[in-house]
């Protein structure tokens, strides 16, 4: 028996120690400090001092990820689809033709990576021929695995960008309604209409008498993002102290049962109702900061109309929010007085916005609400922000080492590369970018991917994450492009859509019916998407090829999302095993693959995975600090906590009419006036918009996204569309979920099918759970752990009851995200047993003009369900 | 001597199911002689999170049970040939080669903690990550990944363990079983005991009724035996806890001013009372 090594690497999950012995990984764990590591950082307040525990944490998927290494549903050889034949028409079939009627039901056979390559490069190259320069559909999942190299943005791009492509732009999923609604109140678009979060750990543990969790979830929700627990004691602190911690959620969250003094479960998509009830309390009782609201506000004079009811004849009090959202008034008055007089931080979401109110029909106008509610108690003044009590530790932002979203070796022109590293990585000129992958290219909305596969023209507004300027989201596509072919090959990467967007049914038909006549999926595991490949390429782990990154790093939109965890880290990602069976690191099978289409050199630089890691090094600030022998042998590096450093709280210098003094990366200045103040025109927080004023003066108008606001719009499928809420009584919830990370960490035979709150196994089988009130449960005849059909005119899932006091009666829980796709008969058109509850909820944008998301305006019936338990379809 | 002990606070578990997964990172797929065979890929629970919910929508609490093996010190397992064993820091381990085919060690333990290894024919169950500790490790598996400490490892002597459940009242899972588990919970009550909550308002006035007592007694109890008070907060809630569950009680609320409201009701596990409306006079 060999010698056991300790090796370091990064997840999304978490940095680890991972301990391999004999060529196999036998153990990883949280990656340990130890005594040579820089000092952690301290806060005095209210007497007492605070410091974190020389510790790192893991979410729950990190800790299982040994089980996804080792998982029986790796892809272990090439595969192809046993009746695709390549040199078939579109709508060949039998022997030797394309059946691509059969994807989703036909076996696979192991193939060679000379025979798969050689065929997709010769597709390539014919598709290119026939149907032009943007012949082929290229869209990773979200949340692929860790580092800068192997990160979607890096080494996928870059292949991309030499062959040429139609690249599916993600929609901000996590921040819809900040994203289309909140930007047009306060700007903030290089963070997407969210905010930053600079010192508010120290605000908050010297002054906030309060939080109020709106729509937020850090106990569940990686504590932000990829931080796990970090963020955990911070909130033990604030209740040590006497903090008051409020929860609006629909669900009895984890948060709520650790931290929660009182719950609020407003009917989903009444949100909206519940905030503009507590402003008029504030308004009719003279509890608001008056001063600041006349300084630092516009058009707050004729909202406070609207919300009086002077304009419209309704004035929104608690007993008319009572009747929405069905919250006691008495409830809303005593939290509207509570927090009128205390300093509160609003936890709107995961990260300074985010939460899955965002991610709803009045998913605008609810980023809106919480920002106009935050603006009328001093947004910025001490203890009173609008901050997730995630983000905010105090961190050495000086050190620069690029995060994900600066683009690794692509250089891509829509990544944040530009900003620093290209120039660092190519000191002599970096590689040439594809204007493809602009607004000069042929694109497609993520959530427009099935119609893009059918052919089917469609317009729509903004190109993915509109983080350039608030009027980017106002551009109008169209598909196909003029002057473009639609696409004819789908080249998949990642996680399966299936489980993550929008009446996903769409995305399997797309693959039957449409008009793609090779699709290739790249793919670690078999699953979801995979099983409707014509070609499989194996990729590996981030275990199995080298790799650089920095823990929560995300930067461009999530600039400096590193003081989320209690430490900075800086960690090599070390090969710590030779790649699983015939499969291959993402860059190789590029790097492969470019080099049968005469790209090799252009491609790979002459580099390997591990040149590229410390070339990546040295473009960095890290060389300042750690020689590379150094950091290769530890493995890791920790940015020591600043020892002399002045704290400047996110938008302080707002509050104080000073020029920004933060190190946020906007407003960009060509976008402000005079250097002062936020992004929107007047450079105050506008409840009358100056950016949708302009939108609608270009002859647009979007009831759904109204100039003055936040307004109250009911849900367009909710509890006020009465002739669907007879058919499908229950409003479905589908929040992010909490034991796996977009599809990573789900299925895959792994370890978290085993955690009790994640999958039920029955039969064999293990279902996917969804939550409903005792009351609901018991007019159904449903007890726990039976199964359930849960169903609406989009589609079905079957899935395992939890019957739970969680909830209000009248709305069901499920989490998105199941990675697989197992339908119980054909594919797209009958139940769903892999628990894909996305295929339930709505295609419809958030509004007619936001191309965003809303799966929580969803309206369904669930019933129990008796028949025959799930067969296994394609193994 | 010290031993091994473990305490585990219930009101710090969240159910994130890190100390589950850490234990099957550890084990499956891992042999380490002589104290364990590798566990299988799926089915044991070495640490099984036990839920369970208290009251109703809308006054509702979660209470999550971690229940690792107790390593007792009159463990009913222990058998005379050294299948299992005590070892003298506590622990207790059953022997992967000299338990092969001893299926019937499963059920003796009391707690369910011990899982048959069906291809192997063997028991398994916590092993208290002996086989780390005899490295040099300071922690279990579950105690270094648990993320809001509330599993701790303790070096103690049985003395200073004493002492330490006196001072914190720790409790064990189910003493009455007589097994004396090295496993210790803080708040256990929230697992054992219940409460009974509800809202109150004023009916004139429909505000919540904050600052209203409410008094809880055993319903029919004589006059001055043990009761319990609670007060009714600014969202007119209140939550009296650590009642002993079955039995008939009796809940009023009293607010100057105002008519006081009985009512009875029967704990056999906590409840959410509806909302109590209080008439003036």
């Amino acid at each position: 028996m060999g010698e056991v090594t300790r090796l370091t690497n990064l997840t999304t999950g978490g940095p680890v120690h991972v301990y391999v012995k004999d060529g196999r990984i036998m153990r990883i764990t949280p990656l340990q400090l130890d005594e040579s590591d820089g000092p952690s950082w301290t806060i005095e307040a209210r007497g007492r001092t605070f410091t974190p525990p020389r510790r790192t944490t893991l979410s729950p998927y990190t800790v299982a990820h040994r089980s996804t290494i080792y998982s029986p549903k790796r892809i272990l050889t090439p595969l192809k689809r046993v009746d695709f034949d390549s040199q078939g028409a579109l709508d060949s079939t039998g022997p030797g033709g394309r059946n691509v009627r059969n994807r989703g039901l036909s076996a696979y056979e192991p193939i060679s990576w000379d025979q798969a390559l050689d065929m997709m490069a010769k597709e390539i190259v014919r598709l290119k021929r026939e149907l032009g320069p943007a012949a082929i559909l290229t869209c990773p999942g979200s949340h692929h695995l860790w580092g800068n190299l192997g990160y979607r943005y890096s080494a996928l791009i870059r292949f991309m960008n030499l062959v040429g492509y139609t690249y599916a732009e993600h929609n901000p999923d996590s921040w819809e309604g900040w994203h289309w609604g909140g930007m047009h109140m306060w700007g903030n678009s290089h963070r997407l209409g969210m905010v930053e979060q600079y010192d508010l750990l120290e605000d908050g543990l010297k002054n906030t008498e309060m939080v109020v969790f709106w729509s937020a979830d850090p106990e569940s929700t990686s504590g932000g993002i990829y931080t796990a627990f970090e963020s955990t004691p911070r909130r033990m602190w604030l209740k040590e102290l006497g903090v008051k911690m409020v929860v609006i959620d629909p669900y009895f969250n984890h948060t709520a049962g650790l931290f929660g003094d009182k719950w609020f479960a407003p009917r989903l998509g009444t949100d909206v109702a519940l905030g503009l009830a507590i402003a008029f309390t504030w308004l009719t009782e003279g509890t608001y900061d008056k001063d600041y609201v006349d300084t630092h506000t516009v058009g707050f004079a004729e909202w406070k109309d609207y919300v009086l009811g002077t304009t419209d004849g309704v004035p929104k009090t608690p007993e008319w929010a009572e009747v929405e959202s069905g919250v006691p008034a008495r409830e809303i008055r005593a939290l509207a007085r509570e927090w009128a007089g205390k300093k509160v931080m609003l936890a709107a979401g995961g990260q300074g916005g985010w939460g899955g109110a965002c991610r709803s029909a009045t998913g605008g106008e609810w980023a809106r609400t919480m920002i106009a509610l935050v603006a009328m108690q001093g947004l910025g003044k001490p203890g009173r922000n609008l901050w997730s009590t995630t983000h905010g530790v105090p961190c050495d932002t000086t050190l620069w080492f690029p995060g994900y979203s600066e683009g690794g070796i692509s250089n891509d022109p829509s990544t944040a590369s530009g900003f620093r590293l290209a120039s660092r990585l190519w000191p002599d000129g970096p590689p040439p970018g594809n204007p493809q992958h602009s607004t000069e290219g042929q694109t497609v909305s993520r959530l427009r991917i099935p119609e893009a596969m059918m052919h089917e023209p469609h317009q729509w507004r903004g190109k993915g994450f509109c983080g350039s300027s608030i009027e980017s989201q106002f551009q109008k596509y169209e598909y196909p492009a003029p002057g473009y072919n639609p696409v004819g090959m789908y080249f998949k990467y990642g996680g399966s859509f299936i489980g993550t967007m929008t009446e996903t049914n769409r995305y399997v038909k797309a693959y039957r019916e449409g008009q793609i006549q090779c699709v290739v999926n790249q793919s670690i595991w078999f699953e979801g998407e995979a099983r409707f490949a014509d070609i499989i390429l194996p990729a590996c782990t981030n275990f199995e090829r080298w790799d650089i990154g920095e823990w929560a790093s995300a930067s461009g939109a999530g600039a400096h999302g590193v003081h989320q965890s209690n430490h900075r880290l800086i960690v090599l990602e070390n090969k710590c095993i030779e790649p699983l069976g015939e499969s291959k690191s993402d860059y190789e099978i590029f790097s492969l693959l470019a080099e049968r289409l005469g790209l090799g050199r252009n491609y790979t630089e002459g580099c390997s995975d591990y040149d590229w890691v410390k070339r990546m090094f040295e473009a960095s600030d890290l060389p300042t600090r750690i020689s590379w022998e150094e950091f290769e042998k530890k493995g890791y590096y920790l940015v020591p906590a600043p020892t002399e450093r002045k704290s400047t709280p996110a938008l302080r210098w707002f509050a104080e009419d000073r020029q920004r003094d933060t190190p946020d990366i906007g407003p960009k200045v060509w976008d402000t006036v005079d250097r002062k103040g936020l992004q929107t025109t007047s450079g105050k927080i506008e409840f009358v918009s100056s950016s949708l004023t302009r939108f609608y003066k270009s002859g647009v108008t979007d009831p759904e996204r109204p100039i003055m606001g936040p307004q109250y719009i009911p849900s367009w499928e909710g509890h006020r569309t009465e002739e669907l809420l007879d058919k499908y009584p229950l409003q479905l919830v589908s929040p992010h979920p909490r034991f796996s990370m977009h599809t990573m960490g789900d299925s895959k035979d792994s370890w978290s099918n085993d955690v009790k709150d994640h999958r039920v196994l029955k039969g064999g089988h293990y279902y996917w759970i969804m939550r409903l009130n005792s009351k609901d449960a018991q007019e159904r005849g449903v007890r726990d752990g039976d199964l359930l059909r849960a169903f609406n005119d989009r589609g079905e899932v079957i899935l395992a009851a939890q019957v739970t006091e969680r909830l209000a009666p009248g709305t069901v829980h499920c989490y998105e995200s199941c990675s697989d796709y197992l339908p119980a008969g054909e594919p797209g058109y009958s139940a769903d047993t892999a628990g894909c509850i996305n295929i339930l909820t709505p295609k419809r944008f958030l509004t007619p003009t936001s191309t965003g998301m809303a799966p929580n305006s969803c309206l369904i019936q669930v019933e129990k369900w008796e028949g025959p338990l799930a067969e296994r379809s394609v193994s | 001597m010290k031993k091994w002990n473990l305490v585990i606070d219930v009101a710090l578990c969240h159910d994130c199911n890190d100390c589950f997964l850490a234990d099957k990172d550890e084990f499956v797929g891992n042999d380490f002689p002589p104290y364990s065979a590798a566990q299988p890929w799926s089915g044991h629970r070495w640490m099984n999170i036990l839920r369970k919910e208290r009251g109703q929508y809308p006054i509702v609490q979660v209470a999550y049970l971690p229940v690792p093996c107790m390593h007792c010190d009159e463990a009913p397992c222990l058998t005379a040939d050294g299948a299992v064993y005590k070892r003298e820091d506590g622990l207790v381990i059953i022997d992967p080669e000299k338990a092969q085919g001893r299926t019937e060690i499963v059920d003796t333990c009391p707690y369910g903690a011990i899982y048959l290894n069906e291809e192997l024919q063997l028991p398994q169950k916590c092993t208290g990550c002996v086989h780390l500790l005899e490295e040099g490790w300071t922690e279990t598996r579950c105690s270094q990944i648990c993320p809001t400490g509330a599993i701790t490892l303790v070096w103690a002597s049985d003395e200073e363990m004493a002492a330490r459940v006196e001072t914190e009242g720790l409790e064990a899972y189910r003493a009455e079983l007589g097994t004396r588990p090295r496993v210790y919970y803080k708040n256990l009550h929230r697992w054992t005991k219940v409460f009974v909550a509800g809202s109150v308002a004023y009916a004139d006035t429909d505000e919540c009724a904050e600052g209203a007592t409410v008094t809880v007694s055993r319903d029919g109890a004589p006059a001055g035996a043990v009761v319990v008070q609670g007060a009714v907060n600014n969202y007119g809630e209140f939550l009296v806890d650590e009642l002993e569950p079955g039995g008939e009680y009796e809940v009023t609320i009293e607010a100057p001013g105002y008519q006081a409201h009985s009512a009875a009701v029967c704990l056999e596990e906590s409840v959410t009372m509806g909302l109590v409306m209080l008439i003036r006079g």
